[in-house]
């Protein structure tokens, strides 16, 4: 039912899939839109801040803080989510946190489960893997669901489906809910998701969600939200499941008025989204509140049974990497995307990844430890807006580059330094460049010479992966278009001799 | 076997995260550091009384809720005017609740939640809570798992929800809510800001997609 997850070792390079993506005007129209508006009510609520520089530095140190004594903060948190009644799972990578979800959900005793968006789980591609188990996995955030049914992939880590209009929709919701008389007013839209998802909350009896915090202080987990459909799926099942990176702690129930106030306001342009969950371990109620037992009795609320899985999958590999560190703080708000000219330009499936735009252009290269995704970290222009809008500060170019580095000396196999290919080629480059004749040489050679490497793509474009010799320093970040049949000045000589 | 994969699991992740950050952190060293995180933001609003109920009114109207203020011994007929424009009939309420809050009147009926399903909470027209506060700044009140205020899922099935907040219980920043909230700070705890909404279609906002459609507040003053 899901579509095909977004798995960066398979995907197509950044700059072949951002081709294809650019030549569908009406995904660059829908992408447009949704950023224009989102950034429009960023920009408003955030102007209302006096102190937003002071929130964002201290977001920042807060971050930083966290990811200096995580091992003691994610004991803690383990510590106090126990007491509470909470089951703490560890995963080491994607493949360990499938296998430990899966089968939490088989104890569970159930082969369906309502999920809140989370992209983690994504990350993980949890739904095919689920599927595969046996198990039907249903999307209950609007956007998720949109993607769901229309087996297609998410586009951006906080509206996943705005790539989409209304048309759209309503077509997919036609078809896989059976609704021919479906009206387009984003009003019926919205109605045939809740009749098409109420009746899974009242029946589904195991949920799986993402947590955008975990607080160590207290063993809490926090979910950010606006349509209610994540305060369903962590209130009404008998069974929860929360699956969250090592990097979603916070040290302290106080921090929480810090985050609070940056993210929604980055996110979705709100002062405050329509509901904040925050739930530790499995009561609800608690002793101390100054209530009789009886009194409290009627307050048990929530799942019997609460699963957390903390995992790593890479995170460590980045917390060791003092430079690209500062990836980890990333607080999952897109404000870098709906900023980033080349994003709004390509939309988010040219990523290849889950996590699109600047922030997946250093996240992405990084979870897959830089073996693939070798071409994000060039897909940008630098223009340093992602930094500037980014609530926890995360210099993003500076990270950009970093990683620039980084590709070309693993390609080089760390004797970049003695040899870099990237600068030769670019030595004979300019060599090429500076001459007429030599240039024309080299176009007509390239073109005999390219023939073989050339690979097509979907659209029927041409894209060259590798180079050999001094050129392969170009060709093993990025990819090159193919050379056109027929040079500018071939034409324009074509033309003049045959006078049309 | 199955016992073993788990202690390695966790013992390898917290020995790859010691072996990235150079060392093993202690309560003490973090106690220290957090101490030492720089806070300049704004932890105290600069308001008078009436300008935070007044800020408040105003970023709840913005969500499209209602607010209405009552002074303390009109609640109970500021409710069943409410409930008759919203043409409740059934309304859930908490354990807890004043009584003096439930409008003696014979066109509505209060089942309180003792633990009621989940399909019985889809069967009622609204539900009606106390709430521990509230914040101006981002028109939000915080809803715990107490006398009162209930169950989450109370609040959340129902179509419509009916709000009573408390003035002396509203502040003006999330830093000071957050200050109030660290004593309960392990009850379930819910911060709601307006009605459910989406703007997954196009960023057009829709309301109640799936929890409430209708909230109405009563600010007792
Ligand atoms: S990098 Fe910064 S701006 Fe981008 S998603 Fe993360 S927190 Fe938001």
């Amino acid at each position: 039912m899901s579509g095909a997850g977004l798995d960066p070792k398979t995907a197509p390079t950044f700059p072949m899939a951002a081709k294809a993506m650019m030549g569908d005007v009406q995904l660059r129209k829908n992408v447009r839109h949704a950023t224009d508006v989102i950034q429009e009510k960023r920009a408003r609520v955030v102007s209302e801040m006096p102190d937003w520089q002071e929130l964002r530095e201290a977001g920042k140190q807060i971050r930083r803080h966290t990811m200096e004594h995580l091992d003691f903060y994610l004991e803690e948190f383990e510590a106090n989510c126990t007491r509470a009644g909470g089951v703490v799972h560890w995963a080491r990578d994607a493949e360990e946190a499938r296998r430990i979800v899966i089968g939490l959900v088989k104890a569970s005793g159930s082969d369906e489960v309502i999920k809140i968006k989370s992209m983690t789980t994504e990350e993980i591609q949890l739904n095919s893997a689920l599927e595969a188990a046996g198990i039907h996995p249903y999307e209950t955030d609007l956007a998720e669901l949109i993607i769901q049914l229309g087996a297609d992939r998410p586009s951006h880590i906080v509206v996943p489906a705005l790539h989409k209009n209304r048309e759209q929709i309503r077509e997919i919701f036609q078809r896989e809910m059976n609704l021919p008389e479906l009206g387009g007013r984003p009003e019926d839209l919205a109605d045939a998701a809740r009749m098409f998802l109420r009746e899974k909350f009242l029946r589904v009896k195991t949920a799986v969600s993402g947590a955008n915090f975990l607080i160590a202080e207290t063993g809490g987990v926090c979910v950010v939200e606006s349509e209610g459909n994540g305060r369903m799926c962590l209130t009404l099942p008998e069974t929860l499941i929360t699956i969250a990176g090592i990097d979603k702690v916070l040290p302290r129930f106080q921090d929480l008025e810090v985050m609070l106030q940056l993210l929604p306001r980055s996110a979705t342009g709100e002062r405050m989204n329509p509901y904040n969950s925050i739930w530790t371990g499995v009561d609800g109620a608690s002793a101390g509140d100054g209530l009789r037992d009886g009194a409290r009795d009627g307050l048990r609320d929530g799942p019997r049974v609460f699963h957390v899985v903390l995992m790593d999958n890479a995170r460590t590999e980045i917390l060791a990497d003092d430079e690209g560190r500062q990836t980890l703080n990333c607080i999952r708000c897109g404000a870098c995307q709906n900023v980033c000219p080349v994003y709004r330009q390509t939309g988010g499936h040219a990523y290849g990844s889950v996590y699109a735009g600047p922030i997946g252009a250093i996240l992405t290269p990084q979870l897959q430890e830089m073996h693939h995704a070798q071409s994000l970290p060039y897909a940008s222009s630098l223009c340093g807006a992602c930094y500037e809008v980014c609530p926890v500060k995360i210099n993003i170019p500076e990270v950009l580059i970093h990683l620039r580095n980084k590709v070309v000396k693993q390609n080089t196999a760390g004797v970049a330094g003695l040899f870099d290919v990237e600068a030769g080629a670019m030595k004979a480059m300019a060599l090429i460049f500076r001459s007429e004749r030599r240039f024309r040489a080299a176009q007509r050679l390239g073109r005999i010479a390219e023939r073989p490497l050339v690979r097509r793509d979907a659209q029927g474009e041409g894209w060259i992966g590798w180079l050999p010799g001094l050129l392969g320093g170009w060709t093993q970040a990025r990819d090159l278009g193919e050379m056109p049949k027929e040079t500018f000045r071939d034409w324009w000589e074509r033309r003049g001799e045959n006078g049309n | 076997m199955e016992t073993d994969l788990v202690t390695n699991s966790r013992v390898g992740v917290l020995r790859r995260v010691r072996a990235a950050t150079g060392r093993a952190s202690d309560g003490v060293a973090a106690r220290v550091g957090w101490d030492g995180i720089a806070r300049e933001y704004r932890r105290r609003g600069t308001l008078e009384r009436e300008g935070v109920l007044a800020l408040l009114e105003d970023r709840l109207r913005d969500y499209d809720a209602r607010v209405f203020r009552v002074v303390g011994e009109d609640v109970g007929q500021s409710v069943a005017e409410r409930l008759v424009e919203r043409g409740v009939r059934r309304m859930v309420v908490p354990v807890g609740l004043p009584a003096a809050w439930m409008s003696a009147s014979a066109a509505v009926e209060y089942v309180v939640d003792e633990g009621l399903s989940s399909e019985e909470l889809d069967g009622v027209d609204g539900v009606m809570t106390g709430a521990t506060l509230a914040i101006a700044e981002t028109g939000t009140f915080v809803l715990q798992g107490v006398a009162g205020q209930g169950r989450r899922a109370a609040t959340l099935v129902p179509d419509y929800h009916l709000c009573v907040v408390r003035a002396e219980d509203v502040v003006e920043t999330v830093p000071e809510a957050m200050g109030r909230l660290q004593g309960t700070a392990g009850l379930a705890t819910t911060f709601v800001s307006g009605p459910s909404a989406t703007a997954d279609i196009e960023m057009t906002r829709i309301k109640g997609v799936h929890g409430p459609q209708f909230l109405d507040v009563l600010l007792i003053v």
